[in-house]
């Protein structure tokens, strides 16, 4: 997933020989998509009888990966201005907490959804003015952060779950079935066109992957860099925010350990989909193809029956292989 | 007389207190190309930079076609329509040609989206123009250097600009590519563009500008019709009358009829460096000179390992050697301070004493730990055999001035006792007072047996510390020059001027 849409790339490169190479098939440009495909072979012949292919558990398997796939989204952005937010996970847990003591206040699904989100906002907000004001590398803020958060979550409640009785968020915002759609396979399917758009089509998402490119070329070709940084670490909140609610409504209550360790799985699906750590190059699809096949490796080795630990032994090993064996990140 | 399209008045500019422009006066007409020169640190780069808004001016005055304008940013810089094609680049490799161009100006669909088609076909009628074989989808970071300069140029035309600044845009060009960016010039001067032309090169100069303004210590000296000037006068203006008391030169006394300390042969990379020969011999100390873009850097980095090498053999103190990396060249016996010291030479956050003992920590061990009472004996010793100004050898380095801490940087090296030593850009970046030091310094070293081969930009610190002179030019190494031959300055200017 180069910044090129695939129309395009049959049309160039005629007649000019001098710099233009040839553009043939990289295969390890689509690294992801092939693994994925591989791994959705390999588990459907072995666990063909033990019902891997079932739609349910296709089904389930969306359900399970939507919260990382949604941050995940986010996060696109922020790894390809070369920042990082750990910060994703810790704030799923206190929107989820957030928006139920909200709705338990009885201030209704709308006011549980604009504090849930809100709730996002204002860590992202606080990430990216420290990142950009006080020129903080990210990885400190949000280590910063994602304590601070994770422990705010456990203190407000003193960590009691907060059950949610409102029946149409729990619908809306995770548990929900429209017709044999699963809610949580429309939001994500929403996002990520979305997300795609605003990253290859518009203003900010070209800005955004300029900043990370070359921050000071960047800057002098106009780019506020700055503010887009202070943007893509809101987007990173709110994102998380959203999946806090969606978090709440799946288990039809707020709790402190949701989206515990999402951001080490929220990061891992960036970039095994071919987001460049090092900024510069991102891709949206990409990312929610990392997140299925991470949620459908999971998915197979549960239905196999192995061991929690062996499961992340492999599932490690998985990561560690399809980024090696991906597109060799650019090198300024 | 015809009205000035620019004019730049009573410009002054000073950094930490240190004046870098003294109420400089500058106009260009519409249509003209306007050449600028001088010396390094004359302050050509930093009139450019206030007239592009990148530093903002302590006083004076900017007025476009009669207008006082205020230039406080880039930003205003373009809606007065002054673009600038900088040195160092303003691409992002990891985005296309196309997407560069018009970066932060994209074309919009009705909905908003970035029309990337119509960008992507602007781009390719740009280039064509400029008759440029570059395809509007490649990754800028796959482009070649000079490819990577045609896009920088065709970014800046690419808006409505009025007044355009090329700062040594030919440096990383070849004969043909520069050709045809002469043509273009020429094209856009009858177009009605004003065009700054900053370079070192006269031949180039005096083929495409019509008028020339030369700048010498922060002050405007001349501004001349090129029809009514040539090299000499242009030469002399750089140069001025009174020649530095600190760059005197002083003829050295050194045995020539033993065998060579260093030999290259051959030494070639790509069409940098071409077929480059020479000897240097115990005690000597050797200059090269050329243009920027000659191939100075490329044949010391090539020698060094730490840039490429097409073909070539390194003879050291008679011993063919295979350098492979510094690491190789420092097992040789070479040892080469870099032009960047605080990037290269230096960890600024560390004491004067670190850095020095770094490269020789092998040595300063005591079973697992760093022997300290040796390690302080040494730094010590450097630091008075250098005169290096601290208060003391734990003080970090970055609170010392930029001649302190080049001095640090020769001291890291001489620790590991090398036969060749190779300096880039001594002096850059270093006051006049330490200037003198570190020429003396370095004479010093000479005397005590070692090579030295001098790279330096700045004439006068040349001619004070070589012996003997090569002068490179494009590639090439054209002449070389023993320095009791060469009376002038003016002299060696020529020379590398390549006539």
């Amino acid at each position: 997933m180069q910044s090129k849409d695939s129309n395009l790339n049959g049309t160039v490169a005629v007649g000019s020989h001098t710099v233009s190479r040839k553009k043939t098939f990289d295969w390890r440009n689509y690294i992801v998509y092939l693994a994925f495909i591989g791994v959705i072979i390999y588990f459907s012949v072995t666990l063909h009888d033990q019902g891997f292919v079932s739609t349910d558990n296709l089904l389930n398997i969306i359900r399970q990966t939507a919260m990382i796939s949604l941050m995940g989204l986010a996060m696109t952005f922020v790894i390809s201005t070369g920042e990082i937010d750990l910060s994703v996970g810790s704030i799923a847990a206190l929107s989820s907490l957030t928006a139920a003591l909200t709705i338990q206040a009885g201030f209704g699904m709308v006011g549980g959804v604009a504090v849930g989100l809100g709730t996002g906002l204002l860590v992202g907000l606080v990430n990216g003015l420290l990142v950009t004001k006080l020129a903080i590398p990210s990885f400190l803020v949000t280590l910063g952060t994602m304590g601070t958060v994770a422990g705010l979550a456990m203190w407000i409640t003193d960590t009691a779950p907060v059950p949610i009785v409102d029946a149409t968020f729990n619908f809306v915002f995770g548990s929900g079935d429209i017709g044999p759609i699963p809610i949580l396979l429309i939001w994500t399917v929403v996002a990520t066109i979305i997300a795609h758009f605003l990253l290859r089509k518009t203003s900010f998402g070209r800005q955004t992957l300029a900043t990370g490119g070359n921050e000071s070329a960047a800057r002098f070709s106009g780019v506020k860099t700055q503010r887009i940084k202070l943007l893509v670490f809101l987007g990173s909140g709110f994102m998380a925010g959203f999946a806090g609610l969606l978090y709440a409504g799946r288990m039809h209550a707020g709790r402190f350990t949701f989206g515990e360790g999402d951001e080490l799985s929220v990061i891992a699906a960036v970039i095994l989909g071919g987001t460049s750590l090092f900024g510069g190059v991102g891709t949206v699809i990409g990312t929610v193809i990392g997140s299925l096949m991470i949620g459908t490796i999971n998915n197979g080795l549960i239905i196999m029956g192995l061991d929690v630990s062996q499961q992340m032994m492999i599932k490690g090993l998985i990561i560690i292989l399809a980024v090696a064996f991906g597109k060799k990140a650019i090198k300024r | 007389m015809e009205k000035p399209m620019l004019s730049m008045k009573n410009i002054s500019k000073a950094f930490n207190g240190i004046t870098v422009l003294n109420s400089v006066d500058f106009s260009v007409r519409k249509g003209e190309v306007h050449a600028l020169m001088g010396g390094n640190g004359a302050g050509k780069s930093t009139l450019m930079k206030i007239l592009t808004g990148v530093y903002t001016a302590d006083q004076g005055e900017i007025y476009i076609d009669d207008q006082l304008v205020e230039i406080n940013n880039t930003d205003d810089a373009r809606k007065n329509y002054i673009s600038m094609i900088f040195q160092e680049f303003s691409l992002i490799p990891t985005l296309t040609v196309a997407q560069n161009i018009f970066l932060t100006r994209e074309d919009k669909t009705s909905m908003g989206l970035i029309n990337d088609k119509e960008c992507v076909e602007k781009t390719r009628n740009l280039l064509q123009e400029l008759e440029v074989d570059i395809d509007p989808n490649e990754l800028v970071g796959n482009l070649g250097v000079g490819y990577w300069q045609m896009t920088e140029i065709a970014k800046a035309l690419s808006q409505e600009t009025k007044i355009l600044v090329m700062d040594e845009p030919t440096a990383s060009l070849t004969k043909k590519e520069t050709e045809v960016l002469f043509s273009f010039i020429n094209q856009l001067k009858s177009k009605g563009y004003a065009i700054i032309y900053i370079s070192h090169r006269m031949d180039e100069i005096l083929e495409i500008c019509d008028r020339i303004t030369i700048l010498r210590d922060g002050r405007h000296v001349a501004t001349e019709d090129c029809k009514q000037i040539d090299l000499d006068m242009v030469i002399q203006y750089i140069v001025g009358s009174g020649m530095d008391k600190a760059f005197e030169w002083k003829e050295r006394e050194y045995a020539t009829d033993v065998a060579p300390v260093l030999q290259v042969k051959n030494l070639s990379v790509g069409s940098k460096v071409q077929n480059v020969n020479f000897n240097l011999y115990p005690g000597e100390i050797v200059g090269i000179a050329g243009l920027m873009g000659s191939g100075r850097t490329e044949t010391v980095s090539a020698i060094f390992g730490t840039g490429p090498k097409d073909r070539g053999d390194i003879v050291v103190n008679g011993q063919p050697v295979a350098i492979k990396n510094a690491s190789d060249a420092i097992k040789a016996g070479l040892a080469l301070i870099p032009e960047d010291r605080r990037v290269q030479g230096l960890v600024l956050e560390h004491s004067v004493k670190d850095n020095i003992i770094l490269p020789i920590l092998s040595k300063m061990q005591k079973g697992l730990f760093i022997d300290n009472k040796k390690a302080n004996q040494v730094a010590n010793d450097f630091v008075k055999k250098l005169n290096i100004k601290t208060d003391d050898i734990y003080k970090t380095t970055n609170l010392l001035s930029g001649g302190n801490q080049q001095k640090i940087v020769l001291a890291k090296w001489l620790a590991n006792d090398p036969s060749v030593l190779i300096l880039d850009e001594p002096t850059i970046g270093v006051d006049i007072g330490a200037k003198t030091e570190i020429v003396d310094v370095v004479r010093e070293l000479a005397d005590s047996g070692k090579a030295i081969l001098v790279i330096s930009s700045e004439l006068p610190e040349l001619l004070a510390l070589s012996d003997r002179v090569l002068v490179m030019h494009e590639g090439r190494m054209i002449k070389e020059m023993q320095r009791r031959d060469i009376e002038t300055e003016e002299e060696l200017q020529h020379a590398i001027q390549g006539f």
